[in-house]
């Protein structure tokens, strides 16, 4: 794992002792709230619905145990026990007062975190693929590109005041489980005719208002152009972004405006210029970030016992056939480890469960810890032969829930129940779905699904790509839920399309019951997903399960 | 021709613990809405909501939210403002734990 230089130390540590004066500055009266305001939000400070709340960055998802405990130790003293995890990879505290904010940072920067850039118009906390170093379909470990990244944006002068807020995602693996066709810069990892390693590069992906797909302006881009080339893409949207609309203003607006042809010319007009501005320390300092993400000493022992275990026991099965995904080491797993227990708040987890799985990561997992932008946590690394233990000890703690990628592993945003932004809420309606179908014993039937949520139109919940996405609106005073249906967040990227009207609040989960049944009555067989089906058979059968009852209620 | 003023009460959030609250009659910051004062003259919320925000060191981010006379005092209208006068729905945290 990356640990902080004397320059990173210095630096985290300069920026707490000047926050924790601004803060001092805010409470005597010295500043007013339109000069502080800034000032907090660049450490991710917001005021929200019902209090502040501290995002924090987890840059590309990667925790240790000594970090997960700090944040369980942070929620227990200055929150109220618990922490949100979210679709970008950071943890959000609730509940945090103004003056006690400057001790949280100082807890952050003594584990080597903070909450610098984790809002503001600047290069946000770069994320990655969650199975990064241990995936079967890797190309190559994308954290030690990430964390050159995380270095080089990292108080940027030219890149503090962007038109907007920018989010890069990489993975590592042609199979992308970082959605980077929806961020304003994705990386994913390719080879080129020769074997060698490098990045198709897309720009101008993006949900919120404006949902679009990214465009690839590079297929292939060296590792070593990774920097010049990518402050390229910076520099030409910093030129030519929309300021005077704020609704106009992300990278995906640019490179709609300008065209897909005009602006790769742009970039690489632009790259010609800053390629040898870099002299090969960015290429030094990869080599050094590299040594740091080397991989654990991975045992060698038989796994024949938890082949035994696997075929006696059902409930071990059920989850070991849902939670794990193929490390490279075939005597390994990766496991997820659900947050989204039946009627849980997805994404959050209390104290007590943080330190469990700081202890688990370190017994059974290499001292390693993830966290997915599905707002799950990852063990990369358990040997086959320790996960009958591990599964048991997560299961005495409620963490054992067997649903990873089925339905009720549904993304939600905090939506109207925290979030000032939002228009309704999203997180009762992830609850009643997953009880709904859990009482309905149904879930496992219907099989591979990704049900996103978001409370408002900027889309943290990935609505637009969900294979079934709801947006929660505020329609003349009460809350309205919008369906999508198609969507994809993977290497195959799909906006979703919208079904038609809304449904209000007590109306949605019945909406999506329909949804849901009409599929398990036209799919040609089991194995044949509600994505698959929904490419097959379109919009129709499903808009007609949905409204036909509406319309047969009308009637009546 | 203006629309006819709804009646408003000014809320806000405490600066240093981020609670929500409301401005009462006799010039209090209340966490309850039903001891807010119902505001049913434009002008006078204008004046209200300047009171408000001149008190920087108590209270971010004053606005007027629309509210109804009720049985106990005012009461909000909107969900979004029902829902800050209790706390989230996902936990028994905020002023629906607090104050029960």
């Amino acid at each position: 794992m990356y640990s902080y230089s004397d320059f990173d130390e210095a630096f985290v540590r300069a920026r707490v002792s000047q926050f924790s004066q601004q803060v001092e500055r805010r409470l005597d009266g010295s500043l007013g709230e339109d000069e502080f305001r800034p000032l907090r939000l660049m450490n991710g400070l917001y005021l929200q619905l019902h209090a502040y709340m501290l995002r924090v960055a987890i840059p590309y998802g990667t925790l240790s145990p000594h970090q997960m405990r700090q944040l369980a130790l942070i929620a227990d003293t200055w929150d109220k026990g618990y922490g949100h995890f979210t679709t970008r990879q950071n943890i959000q505290f609730n509940w945090p007062k103004l003056p006690d904010v400057p001790a949280i940072l100082s807890a952050l920067a003594d584990v080597e975190m903070h909450a610098i850039q984790t809002s503001g118009n600047c290069v946000r906390n770069v994320t990655a693929d969650h199975f990064a170093g241990a995936a079967a379909d890797e190309i190559a470990d994308p954290r030690p590109y990430a964390e050159l990244l995380r270095q080089w944006s990292t108080d940027h002068p030219e890149f503090q005041f962007l038109p907007r807020k920018f989010k890069i995602a990489i993975t590592g693996s042609p199979n992308d489980r970082a959605v980077t066709r929806a961020h304003d810069i994705g990386l994913r990892m390719v080879r080129n005719a020769a074997g060698e390693p490098g990045f198709e590069v897309m720009v101008g992906g993006g949900l919120g208002r404006t949902p679009m797909i990214g465009v690839t302006v590079r297929d292939f881009l060296p590792e070593a152009d990774l920097l010049p080339y990518v402050e390229a893409v910076l520099s030409v949207y910093n030129t030519l972004g929309r300021r005077d609309n704020k609704y106009k203003a992300r990278i995906k607006i640019t490179v709609h405006e300008t065209g897909a042809e005009e602006i790769t010319r742009m970039i690489e007009a632009r790259f010609a210029e800053l390629r040898p501005l870099f002299g090969g320390n960015d290429m030094k300092l990869l080599e050094e970030i590299r040594a740091a993400f080397a991989p654990p000493a991975f045992r060698n022992a038989p796994v024949d016992g938890h082949d035994a275990f696997y075929k006696a026991d059902p409930v071990f099965r059920s989850w070991a056939d849902t939670n794990l995904t193929a490390h490279r080491n075939a005597q390994y797993a990766i496991v997820t480890i659900s947050l989204k227990a039946h009627g849980a708040t997805p994404g959050d987890a209390t104290s007590d469960q943080m330190r469990l799985m700081a202890d688990l990561a370190e017994r059974y997992g290499h001292g390693d810890l993830r966290i997915s932008h599905e707002q799950n946590v990852i063990l990369p690394h358990v040997h086959k032969s320790d996960l009958p233990s591990l599964h048991a000890a997560l299961v005495q703690a409620g963490l054992g829930t067997a649903n990873v990628g089925l339905l009720s592993d549904i993304i939600a945003c905090p939506g109207m129940d925290y979030c000032a932004l939002a228009t309704a809420r999203s997180i009762p309606v992830a609850q009643e779905l997953a009880t709904h179908f859990e009482a309905l014993k149904l879930e496992h039937e219907i099989g591979p699904l990704k049900i996103k949520i978001s409370g408002c139109i900027n889309a943290c919940g990935h609505h637009h790509v969900g294979h079934i996405g709801i947006l929660g609106l505020d329609r003349a005073g009460v809350e309205n839920y919008q369906i999508t249906l198609g969507g994809d967040g993977t290497e195959t990227a799909v906006i979703g399309d919208k079904t038609g009207p809304g449904f209000a609040y007590t109306e949605i989960v019945p909406a999506i019951e329909r949804i849901l049944r009409a599929y398990l009555g036209l799919r040609q067989e089991p194995s044949e997903t509600f994505l698959q089906a929904f490419r097959r058979v379109g919009m129709e059968p499903f808009k007609a399960a949905l409204y036909e009852v509406e319309g047969e209620k009308d009637a009546a | 021709m203006s629309r006819r003023f709804t009646a408003k009460v000014v809320t806000a959030n405490l600066l240093r613990e981020g609670d929500v609250v409301y401005l009462t009659a006799d010039d209090r910051w209340s966490p309850h809405h039903h001891e807010a004062e119902l505001i049913e003259d434009e002008a006078h919320g204008q004046m209200r909501l300047l009171h408000a925000t001149a008190q920087k060191l108590l209270v971010v981010g004053a606005y007027l939210a629309d509210a109804k006379p009720g049985a106990n005092g005012p009461e909000p209208t909107h969900f979004r403002e029902a829902f800050r006068t209790r706390g989230p729905s996902n936990y028994a945290h905020g002023k629906q734990a607090d104050f029960t």
